[in-house]
């Protein structure tokens, strides 16, 4: 259900400490008070405006984050509403979680410039501002939604496209027969229905567990891995990754495609992908591999370039530094456990990057990189688009929305209810969805009985 | 030579369905009126089915008579066969259709327009509608009388330019031979009104003694019938009814129209209009559904005083010679003799875009328009605008509020809101699919839904009205009385429980909550129930769905509390949406068309982003406040 109560994360997420979130909207403070727990047991509700509390967020029994609390009674807020602001302790990761909580709770995250908007519509901005609100709502609109979209792991799209699909049959067949009864019969339907129904959840509680392991929306700073073939490209990523994910061989040219992982790194998500090795080749495949690594590489955050210490820099290696010169990058001298004919100070002098010393075989060095790509974050060396926690979770409170109505259907069957009753929740589900992918409903429904089902007359 | 006539206050163009309601509403609100049609005889035709309702149709019908119109009680007194349709699903889709006696129908519609005081019925064809500036001053008849007037609603249904097609036979004629309206179009376009043309069709109508009813499933009514009209009880109309009659199409149909498609006008491109969807041609059916091997074909009476049986499920435009193979095809038709022939018929109609959602032409004040012009389909749809549109015509001469209704108020809210919102390409057509607040807009509860308004525009009696009062308060005392009252659990309340299939108590429960079982309701807990005081049929109707489906139902009404935020920030017609910026391009475009009366309505335009609907909202505080 479309609740008026917001909640978003309102500080940068590239700095360390702490994390804000704001919620606003007439069931704020209920909301609180379900998650927030102080040792004397005090209701947020009972808290006095423009107080701040200290105590725990816990949801179900478990403690998230330990926090501080700040009650705003309306109109004495940003927004002129009920507000409750939670500070969070506990790092990024920690704050988005306490952000989910209280979507669980009945908030739904707030749309690209909506406390601002909010705080205008409710006379709290001056009309000086007026202008600086709408040019929010729209670059921020424009950025989300670019990003919904592209952050979507390849089959994402074609999964929730595919349920949507199966959803919109069942109910356009349900709507068929209420609408022209004596030529459509729902007879035996429900059988069919709960069957389709519990495909549908299954697929779509797949997707969302998929969505808290990052395997669903690619959130995090993107990194790639670049080097020429046989650097140990792969071998990193196995580190880092703690699993055995891409093929490592000592062949040239073994990685042909692009392998994604996503990683934390105290506290920071990594979205880490293998490339295949850069090189001249006039292997079909492989030229592939080498265009998306390029590809992958001109839109990343962050570029792990790794070096063969043991051979002598070639052209390949030439064509990456040109490549990395103006972009976020740091260099790794692989293979450091065999004899080096690359020194530190001469690749640091080509490159510009800071240059750490490693070996993937012998897992030496890595800490000393972790650390490195830890500081350049903190320090705002890279920089990401915040947008993409805010996606994410948008996505996930759709995902658990439309799996509550598929399942407020399979009760509503259980319970015999009217077939016309399924269509309601059927389409609510099918509508959340559809924000996801960024479609809305508009005919559709319409368009599917009369494409699908021979009307009376 | 034109030469003036009389004034009225209100000119109506047509006397089909939407013709004759916006006429009375005009009239009864006090208007001096007068009533255009081509024939006299043909008031509130019926040129096509031969039945008033239907899913969602008898919602809208209901919803007419709650809002004081005129068809719910014309089909109460001229009905033949009565049935509730969907009565296995929810109360939400549950809908009445009655099968009419059709000249019956014209005729009693008849007596009521000629016997109804300010109103003026006149045979002419109107063939112009007379502005100045942008306001309507009168209308043009054939003959050169101009009668002048202060607001004009045009209900012309398939009349301008109507041309009747079957096979390669074509006639330039509204239905039944009727003349067609050849010369408004052109005042229309001349007033700078875009113009559609859209498609309909009918099947034939074959003599009664010619078919063999032994081949064919029959078909009741129902033995409670329940009224259209909120005046009338089950027990006022009831009466004798008549049979409908079922049988299929087949292969060899199917076969025959296959072979001989190229000859159908549809196919060889010499029908232009649009046509609907929902009521496709029999040859529609069989070339997009090939792989059903038949269809449904019901035998509806026209009437009692007539043999033409009406052949629905096979509206048709093929030539003679083949409709006779096909509808011969069918078992039960093998002998049958064809009194009218099927037809497609093309006919101008408007885009109702651009429409008010008063029913007003945002371009010329005074102007309104309903029905079948509007690019609708079916009676019941063109009564519904019609009655809207006279409404609004009085309202805008008596100087009081205009009636809108929204999407979580009525069908009629819907059907308008689509009309003059979304893009239509083909006749519109009601359908329960498209009200989303459906729980709440049933035809049980159209009364309480709208009564209150149609009281206010003054078409709804005194006596009416306090009737309503006391039921609404009856209904809400016997609801509370039910969540209120506990039930424990004794010996005598369980042994009741078990003989009536349900489990028995473990704790204390209302009689609410025991009504809310999927297994009970009201009328089965009475034994258990010993405060019950007897309450009127419809009464008991209303607490028991309200109690039953109250989770639902109170989702729902949160969803329309969102709704009305939106719906209640008017837009001002003085918007200059070019003003804004950071409105899109394809956005400002639209907006600038339809001109919405609020971000509501703003926000159901096919191209307006929710980020659009952000920028509005914050421009128009921004108005505000300068």
């Amino acid at each position: 259900m479309k609740s008026d109560t917001i909640a978003a994360i309102a500080t940068a997420l590239s700095n360390a400490g702490i994390g804000i979130i704001r919620i606003s909207g007439k069931d704020s403070i209920a909301i609180a008070d379900q998650i927030f727990k102080t040792k004397s047991g005090r209701k947020v509700s009972d808290m006095e405006s423009h107080t701040v509390h200290y105590g725990h967020i816990v949801d179900d029994g478990t403690v998230i984050d330990e926090v501080m609390l700040l009650v705003m009674k309306a109109p004495r807020s940003y927004t002129m509403e009920d507000s409750v602001e939670i500070d969070c302790h506990g790092g990024i990761i920690v704050t988005k979680k306490v952000l989910e909580t209280v979507i669980r709770h009945g908030a739904r995250p707030a749309e690209p410039g909506e406390f601002t908007k909010r705080a205008f519509l409710n006379g709290r901005i001056d009309l000086s501002q007026a202008e600086a609100v709408i040019d929010i709502i729209h670059a921020k609109n424009d950025l989300s939604l670019k990003n919904s979209m592209r952050q979507l792991r390849g089959n994402v799209l074609t999964k929730i496209k595919d349920i949507r699909s199966n959803i919109l049959l069942d109910v356009a067949f349900i709507e068929a027969a209420l609408d022209d009864p004596e030529h459509i019969s729902l007879e035996g339907f429900n059988d069919k229905l709960s069957t389709n129904v519990s495909a549908n959840l299954k697929s779509l509680n797949h997707l969302l567990a998929s969505a808290d392991n990052g395997r669903m929306i690619k959130e995090g700073i993107q990194t790639v891995i670049l080097g020429k073939p046989n650097a140990g490209k792969s071998s990193l990523m196995n580190l880092l990754v703690g699993e055995d994910r891409a093929i490592v061989t000592d062949i040239a040219g073994t990685t042909r495609d692009t392998l994604e992982e996503t990683i934390q790194l105290n506290g920071i998500s990594l979205n880490v992908i293998d490339t295949a090795g850069i090189r001249e080749t006039e292997d079909a495949v492989e030229k592939i591999g080498v265009e998306k690594a390029k590809k992958s590489a001109s839109e990343a955050d962050l570029i792990i370039y790794v070096v063969d210490a043991s051979v002598p820099l070639d052209q390949n290696d030439y064509e990456i530094i040109e490549f990395i010169q103006d972009k976020k990058a740091i260099v790794l001298l692989n293979k450091s456990d065999l004899t080096s004919v690359i020194d530190d100070v001469t690749i640091k002098e080509l490159t510009k990057k800071e240059v750490i010393r490693i070996s993937a075989k012998e897992n030496t060095g890595i800490e000393i990189m972790e650390k490195t790509i830890t500081s350049m974050f903190f320090k705002g060396d890279i920089e990401f688009n915040d947008e993409i926690y805010i996606t994410s979770i948008r996505h996930k409170a759709a995902l658990a929305e439309a799996i509550k109505s598929l399942e407020q259907v399979n009760e509503s069957i259980l319970m015999g209810m009217p077939e016309d009753f399924y269509s309601i929740d059927l389409m609510n589900s099918y509508e959340v969805l559809g924000t996801i992918i960024g479609e809305s409903v508009d005919e559709d429904l319409v368009n599917t009985i009369f494409k699908e089902f021979c009307m009376g007359k | 030579m034109s030469y003036v006539y009389e004034s009225y206050d209100v000119a109506v163009v047509g006397a089909g369905h939407a013709g004759c309601e916006a006429a009375l509403a005009c009239a009864r609100l006090g208007l001096n009126t007068v009533m255009f049609t081509v024939s006299m005889d043909n008031i509130a035709l019926m040129p096509c089915n031969p039945n008033i309702g239907g899913t969602s149709k008898g919602h809208l019908v209901k919803e007419i008579d709650a809002l004081g119109g005129e068809m719910g009680k014309n089909i109460d007194k001229t009905y033949i066969q009565s049935k509730m349709l969907n009565r296995s699903k929810g109360p939400a889709v549950h809908s009445l259709r009655a099968q009419a006696d059709k000249q019956d129908y014209s005729r009693e519609m008849r007596r009521i327009v000629e016997n109804t005081d300010n109103l003026t019925i006149k045979q002419a064809e109107v063939t112009k509608i007379l502005v100045e500036g942008d306001q309507v001053t009168g209308v043009e008849i054939y003959s050169g009388g101009i009668y002048p007037c202060k607001a004009v609603v045009l209900c012309t249904g398939v009349y301008l330019k109507a041309r009747c097609i079957y096979g390669e036979v074509s006639h330039y004629t509204g239905p039944n031979g009727l003349p067609s309206a050849n010369y408004l179009t052109q005042s229309l376009k001349d007033l700078g009104i875009e113009m559609y043309r859209f498609k309909t069709g009918t099947p034939a109508r074959i003599d009664k003694r010619s078919i063999d009813f032994s081949k064919m499933e029959e078909q009741f009514g129902d033995e409670e019938v329940v009224p259209f009209s909120f005046t009338n009880t089950a027990e006022d109309i009831k009466k004798e009814q008549v049979s409908c009659w079922l049988t299929y199409t087949n292969e060899k149909t199917h076969e025959i129209i296959r072979e001989n498609i190229h000859r159908s006008p549809l196919y060889s491109g010499a029908i232009e209009g649009t046509g609907p969807r929902y009521c496709p041609s029999i040859e529609d059916k069989v070339v997009k559904f090939a792989d059903k091997n038949r269809h449904q074909v019901f035998i509806e009476p026209e009437g009692n005083y007539t043999n033409e049986m009406y052949i629905s499920g096979m509206s048709s435009s093929l030539p003679e010679d083949v409709q006779y193979a096909m509808y011969r095809s069918v078992p039960g038709l093998e002998n049958a003799k064809i009194t009218r022939n099927a037809y497609a018929i093309e006919y101008d109609c408007i885009n109702p875009m651009q429409l008010k959602p008063t029913l007003e032409f945002k371009k010329i004040s005074g102007l309104f328009s309903g029905g079948q012009f509007n690019g609708s389909s079916g009676y019941e749809e063109a009564a519904a605008q019609g009655l809207i549109a006279g409404i609004n015509a009085a309202m805008k001469l008596l100087d009081k509020e205009p009636v809108i209704l929204d999407r979580s108020e009525a069908y009629i809210g819907v059907l308008i809101d689509d009309l003059v919102t979304k893009e239509t390409h083909e006749p519109y057509r009601m359908m329960t699919s498209r009200a989303e607040y459906r729980l709440i807009l049933r035809q049980d509860n159209a009364d309480l839904r709208l009564t209150k308004i149609g009281h206010r525009v003054g078409l709804i009696p005194e006596d009416r009205y306090e009737k309503l009062l006391q039921k609404e308060q009856m209904i809400k005392e016997e609801t509370e009385r039910l969540e209120k009252t506990p039930l424990g659990g004794a010996k005598e309340v369980q042994e009741i429980l078990e003989s009536l299939g349900t489990t028995t108590l473990k704790t204390g429960i209302t009689l609410a909550e025991l009504i809310r079982r999927p297994e009970l309701n009201y009328d089965m807990i009475a034994p258990l129930d010993k405060e019950r005081k007897e309450l009127p049929r419809d009464v008991i109707e209303q607490v028991d769905i309200n109690i039953k489906y109250e989770g639902y139902i109170k989702r729902q009404m949160h969803q329309v509390e969102q709704f009305k935020k939106l719906e209640g920030k008017k837009i001002p017609d003085t918007i200059d949406y070019d003003d804004i910026p950071s409105l899109r391009i394809e956005a400002r475009q639209k907006l600038k068309q339809i001109k919405p009366i609020s971000v509501g309505q703003a926000s159901r335009i096919s191209g307006v982003s929710p980020a659009d609907i952000s920028v509005i909202l914050v421009y128009l505080e921004q108005q505000r406040r300068k």
